[in-house]
């Protein structure tokens, strides 16, 4: 870890040491304000007969273009607990980890299957703690001791319990779909078409979100993570041909570094005594 | 960009500031060991300093693991460390590219905060980023060998950079 001569604290967290000069580089206007990743996005959850159904689409944006066609919205956060995040791709991504791993060490401090709600707390009191800054909007789903819970949880710290849900840019058009067809007691099948017909429905309708579609579907004891479970754009635009580059490159100087094999030493000795 | 076995990282060669070119040769391709390769664009100062911290934090875990680190925990690091200064942050954008185990090549960019992106194709970062999705878009073919990955990677960048003032005066390619 760094010591204390680089000047960072050594208890992670946030550190804000540039926020000045970056401050001094806008108004001088040097530097263009960095565009972040976003994830536009349409994520949806559902309680259905035995269990929840999360289900996202694939698209990352920077600015107004795609920088990512397939990325993975659904976060693990325990065996039992998946977790959709839209918003800022770095802070979902962030908040969601250290969530998973404070549950982890929760698990290894009671010895028992970590709770939903424990998940909400502990993402809901981070996300409170930077008023909204950070900025990641989450549906939080999974089957535990009580029984399936679906949350919603908003950048700044309140949460919604609900029986389906949706957030993202896309959440009005899956919506629309939900509030139509949406019954209690729906079979795993049932279930599994409407979450992948309101992502189809918020991906063809909202520009930011697209690709694929991504479905988690989590009961009692067992999980099912279907990566790429619809492909409703697939590139089928690709010349078999290729590229041929008649006029090659001009290449001005040519360096060949061989790599050294690296030796595994095995240290043939006395075995550790006790 | 990815190739069989191989990957290629490359930049071009301008330094300036706004529209003043400073420099026709700068290095923004930096090694971190033999099978690992880092490329930072954007403001050169933050590159500058985001490298030494890496090369600092490498040279600790080598000598408390004894081995060198892999792409995906570099990453990882490199995710961490960007993530660090969310609120006030490093005007750069890495572009990671190593071998992995098997050597199996791994590429990854972040955006300025340290959201991760894998590909398994290609990765760009930089002023010229929107024009290079577009020609690696076109040019990239799978499973290419590493002389085929040398002329579509730099046809790519040469391309791009043509049709970008602040970026140009040829480029350098590694490719493993």
């Amino acid at each position: 870890m760094d010591n204390a001569n680089i000047g960072i604290p050594p208890k992670g967290g946030f550190s804000f040491d540039l926020c000045r000069r970056n401050d001094m580089l806008s108004k001088k206007g040097i530097v263009p304000p960095p565009s972040y990743r976003k994830t536009g996005t349409t994520i949806v959850g559902l309680i259905f007969q035995n269990g929840v159904i999360l289900g996202a689409d694939t698209r990352a944006t920077a600015g107004s273009i795609v920088c990512d066609k397939n990325c993975e919205k659904i976060h693990y956060m325990a065996p039992n607990i998946y977790c959709c995040g839209a918003g800022t791709a770095a802070d979902t991504e962030a908040v969601t980890d250290m969530v998973s791993s404070q549950l982890q060490l929760h698990r290894y401090h009671t010895g028992r299957e970590s709770r939903v709600v424990t998940a909400l707390t502990l993402l809901k009191s981070h996300l409170f703690k930077y008023q909204g800054h950070v900025q990641a909007a989450l549906v939080l789903g999974g089957v535990d001791a009580t029984g399936p819970h679906l949350h919603t949880i908003y950048p700044h710290g309140s949460t919604d319990t609900l029986p389906f849900a949706t957030m993202g840019s896309g959440s009005l058009a899956a919506m629309a779909v939900f509030e139509s067809k949406y019954r209690e007691g729906l079979t795993k099948e049932e279930g599994i078409s409407l979450v992948c017909e309101a992502i189809c429905s918020g991906i063809f309708n909202d520009l930011g979100s697209g690709s694929n579609v991504d479905i988690c579907v989590i009961t009692k004891g067992d999980k099912e993570y279907l990566r790429n479970h619809q492909l409703p754009n697939p590139r089928t635009y690709i010349s078999s041909k290729g590229y041929s580059f008649p006029k090659k490159t001009e290449v001005l100087l040519t360096k060949i570094t061989p790599l050294e094999n690296q030796v595994e030493v095995i240290e043939v000795g006395d075995s550790m005594e006790e | 960009m990815v190739g069989k076995n191989c990957f290629a990282i490359a930049s071009d060669r301008r330094l300036g500031v706004q529209l003043q070119t400073i420099a026709t040769d700068f290095q923004r391709i930096s090694k971190i060991h033999d099978r690992l390769f880092i490329g930072l664009s954007g403001l050169a100062t933050d590159s500058q300093t985001l490298y030494q911290r890496l090369v600092f934090r490498h040279k600790l875990y080598q000598l408390r693991e004894e081995r060198d680190m892999k792409p995906e925990t570099f990453a990882s690091l490199v995710s961490a460390l960007l993530y660090e200064k969310r609120f006030g942050p490093y005007f750069c954008q890495p572009v990671i590219a190593g071998l992995s185990d098997e050597d199996k090549p791994f590429i990854c960019t972040m955006d300025s905060i340290g959201a991760k992106e894998l590909a398994k194709d290609f990765v760009v970062a930089g002023t010229a980023g929107e024009s290079l999705y577009g020609a690696c878009e076109a040019m990239f073919k799978p499973d290419m060998e590493p002389d085929e990955l040398f002329e579509t990677v730099s046809q790519a960048l040469l391309s791009s950079v043509d049709r970008d003032c602040l970026s140009g005066w040829g480029g350098h390619v590694y490719i493993v």
